[in-house]
């Protein structure tokens, strides 16, 4: 009897290790900031000297047009961004899916910028779109065009950071996708090309579909990255100019270092990760769909047998 | 439905030749069968036909049009891929249709051909279905029903039934038999399995190491194999090839070995009445034992095992130092571990060369 309840609690024993850690190290701070975005709480406090403030921090922010003009920016930076990248990584991987010389050299090629630091990124971008020594500006002047405000102009520093945001990001839709191709069944899109497939019909009508699983996974894996993109727009325009780029997570470094306001900073935190979670969630049951299908069709393909 | 022929085709990845130049023609309207074991290079004979692999040399026609730079969808065929190559995302009928709703045939042309097919195959109720509802069976005759939709000049068939199970291949083998007589087209049809070019060739075209070894019909390859190779991959239980020598005794021809002596035919042994003391290798069929001693030339076996497969029964048996199979009637018990005297139909005796394999 004694042994039996040991021997029952012996997974749990192995477990408890990773679940304190897991508890410590991600639960606590989570929970220390959902505490924290209910206090006005300014940084020379110590926490518990902050007053508690219920839900005045979230309803605030509701009311905040600066903040809602954030949320938006993010939305729609997340929105392009990934809208871009996909149609572009995925572009390249129908083009470079063959076998001709160089052609791993090439891929490794495409996926240097994911590779590097974001800050890096930010700082070789701002030198690039610099008005008057960056490159762009120099090679319009070069053929005679007018200089591009890159960061100065509003619409022109969103469209800046997203072209920045696509060059890092692309790659990793790229690998993904390729890797997605490579693992298509050969024989099918064989049985397309005598079906009378064109190439763009073979693109269209098989290839697309089957990757259509690995494409949304990867979609939703960009997304929810995008929402948390930081370090380049921060370096770029730090937001600016006006609230033109100002992404939420950068909104959230302000909030909490220049108009120190650390209760609101999490408050808007928990705005993130509630949107967040919503993709994550989604992106779960989307799995779980999947999962629950083909484990129908094994079982019904099974009891024919 | 063109005639096709190969004129000194050849096929090669890199420095590597997989395929030598070769002829071959197949006449209209026949069910060829390309034969041979794994690598042999009748698979890539068929993927060069379809246009899935590229010539490295000469040309193919149908009739007298060069194909070779023709895309796959121009050359007018459908083929049967051995893992059936079905498009997992869609239906039966949308899998079944697909070539006919890219060659942009009206809807209801398409639904009439579509249905006629399934009646065909007896897979209408699995229509509205995805692929992987299917058992391996069901998706086997899609994929046949999918080329036949097709309504091609030509149908190739690689390996079509080497992932089923034995008794539903077979059952799949006489549903093909019948198809080849009802439907009037070209087929080519590869696969290793002699039983299969065996019951469904008109022609049979015997492949290996990239060589053709043999064309001819099923019966000219069983009776008249032109060497040891096609000799032992066509027929089962496969031929027994025993060594020995010829020799002239008492005015006959003889073949002799280590346990053995066996007269020739009066006709085969004035054609090779020069070649005494030759080195040959003689080739036994299985079936070509007779328990009855007074039809057949005798010889002496010792039995090793008896396999009893029901109505006829296998003998491993040895004789000196080679091991001969014997098929006999399961009516006729025959102990394994003893001597036993057989008879040799000596009409039906093979020899070959030792060297060169040729058959004498």
């Amino acid at each position: 009897m004694q042994t039996a309840n040991v021997n029952r609690l012996t997974p749990y024993m192995f477990m408890a290790p990773a679940v304190i850690v897991m508890a410590v190290a991600l639960l606590y701070p989570i929970g220390y900031m959902i505490y924290a975005s209910f206090l006005d709480w300014n940084p020379s406090q110590r926490i518990g000297e902050a007053e508690f403030v219920g839900l005045r921090n979230y309803i605030n922010l509701l009311g905040d047009a600066s903040f809602r003009e954030s949320f938006w920016v993010t939305l729609k930076f997340a929105a392009v961004v990934v809208t871009l990248e996909m149609c572009l990584g995925v572009g390249l991987a129908l083009l470079l899916d063959r076998n001709i010389r160089g052609m791993s050299l090439l891929r490794t090629l495409f996926i240097l910028p994911m590779m590097i630091a974001p800050i890096v990124v930010g700082l070789m971008w701002r030198y690039m779109y610099h008005p008057t020594v960056g490159i762009f500006n120099q090679t319009l002047k070069g053929l005679g065009f007018e200089p591009i405000p890159w960061l100065s102009d509003g619409d022109w520093a969103f469209a800046s950071v997203v072209i920045a945001d696509v060059w890092q990001w692309t790659p990793f839709i790229f690998i993904l996708s390729l890797a997605a191709l490579q693992s298509l069944p050969r024989s099918a899109m064989e049985a397309a090309r005598i079906d009378g497939a064109t190439g763009w019909q073979q693109i269209i009508y098989i290839k697309l579909p089957l990757m259509m699983p690995v494409l949304i996974v990867t979609a939703l894996l960009r997304l929810i990255d995008a929402f948390k993109v930081l370090e380049v727009i921060l370096v770029l325009t730090n937001g600016g100019p006006g609230l033109s780029t100002e992404i939420l997570s950068l909104r959230i470094s302000r909030t909490a270092s220049e108009f120190r306001e650390l209760g609101e900073a999490a408050a808007m935190s928990n705005y993130l990760l509630i949107l967040l979670l919503i993709l994550t969630f989604g992106m779960f049951l989307y799995n779980k769909a999947i999962e629950a299908r083909a484990a129908r069709l094994r079982r019904a393909a099974q009891e024919e047998t | 439905m063109p005639r096709i022929s190969f004129d000194q085709v050849a096929k090669s990845y890199g420095s590597v030749e997989v395929l030598p130049p070769f002829d071959l023609t197949l006449e209209d309207g026949e069910f060829t069968v390309l034969v041979g074991p794994s690598g042999c290079g009748k698979s890539t004979t068929l993927r060069m036909l379809a246009g899935l692999e590229t010539l490295s040399g000469g040309e193919i026609y149908f009739d007298d049009k060069p194909i070779s730079k023709l895309e796959p969808k121009d050359r007018d065929l459908a083929m049967v891929f051995q893992d059936y190559a079905l498009y997992p995302h869609m239906s039966i009928a949308k899998n079944m249709s697909f070539a006919l709703r890219l060659a942009r045939v009206s809807k209801s042309e398409i639904e009439e051909k579509v249905k006629r097919v399934a009646a065909m195959l007896n897979i209408s109720p699995l229509l509205d279905r995805k692929p992987a509802e299917l058992s391996g069976g069901q998706r086997q005759r899609v994929a046949m029903g999918r080329a036949l939709v097709r309504d091609a000049g030509t149908f190739l068939f690689d390996e079509p039934l080497s992932n089923l199970d034995a008794k539903l291949r077979g059952k799949m083998r006489a549903e093909l038999a019948e198809m080849r007589d009802t439907i009037d087209k070209n087929m080519v049809y590869v696969t290793h399995d002699q039983v299969e070019a065996m019951t469904l060739g008109d022609r049979i075209v015997v492949m290996s190491d990239g060589l053709i070894q043999q064309q001819g019909t099923p019966e000219e390859l069983f009776k008249a194999p032109v060497n040891t190779f096609v000799a032992g991959f066509i027929g089962s239980p496969t031929m027994n090839f025993i060594d020995g020598e010829l020799v002239d005794e008492k005015g006959t021809s003889w073949v002799r070995g280590d346990g053995f002596m066996l007269p020739l035919p009066v006709e085969m042994g004035q054609r090779l009445g020069s070649l005494a003391e030759r080195r040959v290798t003689l080739g036994l069929r299985p079936s070509s034992f007779t328990m009855d001693l007074t039809t057949g030339a005798p010889i002496e076996l010792n039995v090793v095992v008896s396999e009893y497969l029901g109505a006829q029964s296998v003998l491993v048996t040895r004789c000196g130092g080679t091991e001969v199979l014997v098929e006999t009637q399961s009516a006729a018990p025959i102990k394994a571990g003893q001597m036993q005297s057989f008879g040799v139909l000596i009409d039906e005796i093979m020899l070959f060369d030792k060297t060169s394999g040729l058959r004498l």
